[in-house]
């Protein structure tokens, strides 16, 4: 099966600090990979690569096409959905409107409605808030708003980075299930950037660790999650 | 200040003193218009010189020097016109006040930053000629129709024209002036100026009295800039409130951007700059009119306006800047 | 008692024209973090246009309709061609194009149409419209134009697609462009929306003021007060500042006539109106920044 993205000597800048140095993975289709790492590793700037928010060098392949140094938004209307550190709600508009800025780009109003539809299954706490403002919802809400927004716009891919920062272990756990039902129910592809490395391993299949700006290990999650020294750095044990 | 530029400067003072003393020589090149034309030329250059020292040098953004011209031109006049002080004495009275004026002006000043303090002196330059037309100052200030004066008188019977006595005056009151800024600018006060300009927050946690500093500064920047209103109203021999519009800022502005900012080089060339556009604007607007027989009354302003434009894309370090770049390379191909 | 009306309506109808242009110049400061210097020239260049316009015979409305399109284009080019290179300039070199761009515009309109003093036309019929005594036609007709106009905006932010797109591309422009939003473009539209806008205001107001290249400059002077006291980052409180304003001014202008003539002491009247609009913008600039609807901005270390 080919994979859906692919990078590979993936470089990536701050202005004239190097923050990536070579960076490969492959994202197979269906499935979900996590990248693991300690903080500063690079994992967020990886993310950010890929939808062209920092500078970059490298290759990075979506579906077979090259995107790297596509504008952002243009990469994102390759269905590509990243949800960023710290939800990046629009916190002066509502959740009705977060979720309809997402279905900006696409034409088919009745597919966009059947969406809102399927999204509030998966979040039906999202339905009975939809004219708040998103700014006043609490933290696990505005993670499932910016998931839910993301679903929004149909992705093949979602770029998810720490979605259970700063969130309770219960909610973080609710959020995680929903994830792999997006996964297997709407057929998302999924890379996930975590810390708590243990949740993540359990959640996907494939999975990366990253150190200092470059792939020190990969694997199946069951290989990554018995190395040693996975268990030592990551998993406390 | 390098030892080389010094050899510059003297050169080029020589130069400027020797120039009007060729009149009799060159009636026709050395005319007293001329010499009246070089003497607004150098009175632009202390205005700019004015905002560079609040703006190039401390990083204050003042659209509004215009005001401080006028408060200097006014105080001149008013002393001359009211009091019978001579002209001389009021080139530091209107330092004084204008010091005290933009001292004030600091203070609460202090608080804006960027595009705040741009509103608030924009603000206040157009609201300028109004001010000065108000009912209640019309004894002082003459109200619409200003105060009339007479140019000053050549001294101790020397054999100079009234013009070139004022050269010389405004050559000297010029000297002065950028000589006191260098060497400020080259102490420590005009170090921690810089500092404050370029990374605020540092210079503060370093225990520069940024406060001090950015009010004295305002201060210093607009008496300099009233000292040249002050000198204008000599040179001119009329006050007016309409000369002193927003337009007046703009052409600080100007001069300030296409002769460099941080540059006391560069304040001379604005100078000289924006008083050259501005007066060969009537021959431009002859030449379309009647050469190209093109129905438009050309502005200055639009050759300030696309020249200010290009100069941000093209040499945001304006002409200075770009004679400094220039020297460099050939210093480098030398070596 | 009837002039106190009177200058409640002046003040009501200048505070529509302060609306329209604080409004413009808060669409570009949300979007853009600039204070655009050069709105007043803008619409008093767009007003020239509509004058152009009606003087080659078409008729008042076509001409302004018109009128507000061209701007729109003229709004778009300026935010494409000259500002989008200087993105990430210093803020200095960015007020020095708002300035230079002031320049152009003033001069431009006197070179294109010289500097003499024209009169503008009032498209509101002077006999049945207005209310006797208490405000006239032309007032009555800007103040219900510009309420058209703002309502007309308010539904288009609100409630479309297009709208939220670019109050989101505005709020975060990041995350717009995280949801597929082209952001850059949003900018260039709230640009040409502004110079529209700003387009109203100028030919709304040319009959009372007279059309001459500085005729927006008080104007646009009122017009930052105004913004500031709604709140510079605030449209809904721009509007509010304008009337607000327009209304403030004119009181004053009439309690100072009213003390001239009780007591023959001159104070303040209609000769002061730059200053106190002056007064008005260091004052909020120096004790309320956030105005009265607007958020304070913190200083980014």
């Amino acid at each position: 099966m080919a994979a859906l993205l692919e990078v590979s000597g993936l470089k990536a800048f701050y202005g004239q600090t190097q923050s990536l140095y070579d960076v490969g993975f492959e994202i197979p289709t269906g499935g979900i990979t996590t990248l693991l790492g300690a903080n500063g590793a690079g994992k967020t700037t990886t993310l950010r690569a890929i939808c062209n928010m920092v500078r970059t060098d490298g290759t990075i392949r979506f579906d077979g096409k090259n995107i790297r140094g596509m504008a952002t938004e243009e990469i994102v209307r390759q269905r590509i959905a990243h949800v960023p550190e710290g939800r990046g709600t629009f916190t002066t508009l509502t959740v009705d409107e977060n979720l309809r800025i997402a279905a900006y780009t696409r034409k088919d109003k009745q597919a966009v409605k059947d969406e809102l539809e399927r999204v509030f299954v998966y979040f039906p706490r999202l339905k009975e808030r939809i004219q708040q403002q998103a700014g006043t919802l609490s933290g696990g809400e505005q993670q499932m708003l910016a998931i839910a927004r993301a679903l929004m716009l149909k992705p093949r891919l979602m770029l998810l980075d720490e979605p259970s920062f700063g969130l309770a272990p219960l909610i973080v756990l609710e959020i995680f299930r929903i994830l792999r039902r997006i996964n297997e129910e709407e057929k998302v592809s999924i890379l996930l950037v975590e810390q708590n490395a243990a949740l993540a391993l359990d959640l996907a299949t494939h999975a990366y660790v990253l150190e200092t700006g470059k792939v020190v290990m990969s694997g199946p999650s069951d290989v990554v999650k018995n190395d040693e020294n996975v268990r030592k750095s990551y998993l406390g044990y | 200040m390098a030892g080389s530029s010094k050899k510059w400067v003297l050169g080029a003072i020589v130069l400027a003193v020797l120039v009007p003393l060729l009149q009799p020589v060159f009636p026709e090149v050395v005319s007293n218009y001329r010499l009246f034309l070089i003497s607004t030329m150098i009175i632009a250059a202390i205005a700019v010189l004015g905002l560079n020292l609040l703006t190039g040098f401390n990083g204050q953004f003042s659209l509004g020097h215009g005001a401080f011209y006028a408060v200097g031109a006014y105080t001149a006049a008013i002393l001359m016109d009211k009091l019978n002080v001579p002209y001389w004495a009021t080139i530091p009275a209107a330092a004084i006040v204008c010091f005290i004026v933009g001292y004030l002006f600091g203070l609460p000043a202090l608080k804006l930053e960027g595009h705040y303090l741009a509103l608030a002196t924009f603000a206040l330059a157009l609201a300028v000629p109004q001010i000065l037309k108000y009912k209640w100052l019309e004894g002082l200030t003459g109200g619409v129709q200003g105060i009339v004066l007479m140019k000053p008188e050549v001294p101790f019977g020397l054999p100079l024209s009234e013009d070139q006595w004022l050269y010389y005056f405004c050559l000297i009151v010029m000297i002065v002036l950028f000589w006191g800024a260098a060497n400020m600018l080259n102490s420590r006060s005009g170090r921690a100026m810089m500092a404050i300009r370029d990374q605020y927050m540092a210079a503060d946690t370093m225990g520069i009295d940024t406060a001090l500093y950015k009010t004295v500064t305002f201060g210093i920047s607009a008496a300099y800039t009233g000292i040249a209103g002050a000198l204008s109203a000599s040179a001119i021999a009329f006050v007016a409130p309409d000369s002193f519009g927003i337009f007046l800022s703009i052409k600080f502005l100007i001069g300030l951007v296409v002769g460099g900012i941080g540059s006391l080089l560069g304040s001379v060339l604005g100078g000289v700059f924006y008083v050259l556009v501005d007066n060969s604007a009537q021959s431009l607007t002859q030449f379309i009119r009647n050469d190209l027989g093109l129905p438009f009354d050309l502005s200055a302003y639009t050759v300030f306006g696309v020249l200010l434009i290009a100069i941000i894309y093209l040499m945001p370090m304006g002409i200075a800047g770009g004679l400094y770049m220039a020297y460099r390379k050939l210093r480098g191909a030398r070596a | 008692m009837e002039q106190l009306l009177q200058q409640f309506a002046s003040g009501l109808a200048n505070g529509a024209i302060y609306a329209c242009v604080a409004l413009a110049l808060v669409m570009i400061y949300v979007s853009t973090d600039h204070i655009n210097f050069a709105q007043g020239e803008m619409a008093m260049f767009s007003t020239y246009i509509s004058w152009q316009l009606m003087s080659w015979g078409m008729s008042f409305w076509v001409a302004f309709i018109l009128t507000v399109m061209i701007s729109f284009a003229m709004g778009v080019l300026i935010e494409r061609l000259i500002l989008r290179p200087l993105h990430n300039a210093p803020v200095l070199s960015i007020i020095v194009v708002f300035i230079g761009l002031l320049a152009i515009f003033n001069s431009m309109a006197g070179a294109f149409w010289s500097y003499l003093i024209k009169e503008f036309p009032s498209p509101f019929p002077k006999s049945d419209f207005g209310i006797a005594g208490v405000i006239g036609p032309h007032q009555l007709g800007v103040v219900l134009v510009t309420l058209i106009v703002l309502g007309l905006l308010f539904v288009f932010f609100r409630y479309t697609p297009l709208g939220l797109a670019m109050r989101a591309a505005a709020q975060n422009p990041q995350m717009a462009r995280l949801v597929g939003v082209r952001v850059d473009w949003m900018l260039a539209l709230g640009w040409g929306l502004a110079a529209s806008v700003g387009a109203v205001a100028g030919i709304m107001v040319a009959h009372i003021v007279y059309l001459e290249p500085n005729m927006m400059g008080g104007i646009l002077l009122y017009a930052f007060a105004s913004a500031l006291v709604g709140g510079i980052s605030n449209p809904a409180g721009a509007v509010a500042g304008g009337f607000i304003v327009g209304i403030l001014e004119n009181m004053v202008a009439y309690a100072g006539n009213q003390i001239e003539k009780a007591t023959g002491v001159y104070i303040i009247g209609n000769g002061e109106k730059l200053t106190v609009a002056l007064i008005i913008v260091i004052f909020v600039l120096t004790v309320k920044p956030a105005g009265l609807f607007g958020r304070v901005v913190v200083k980014r270390v």
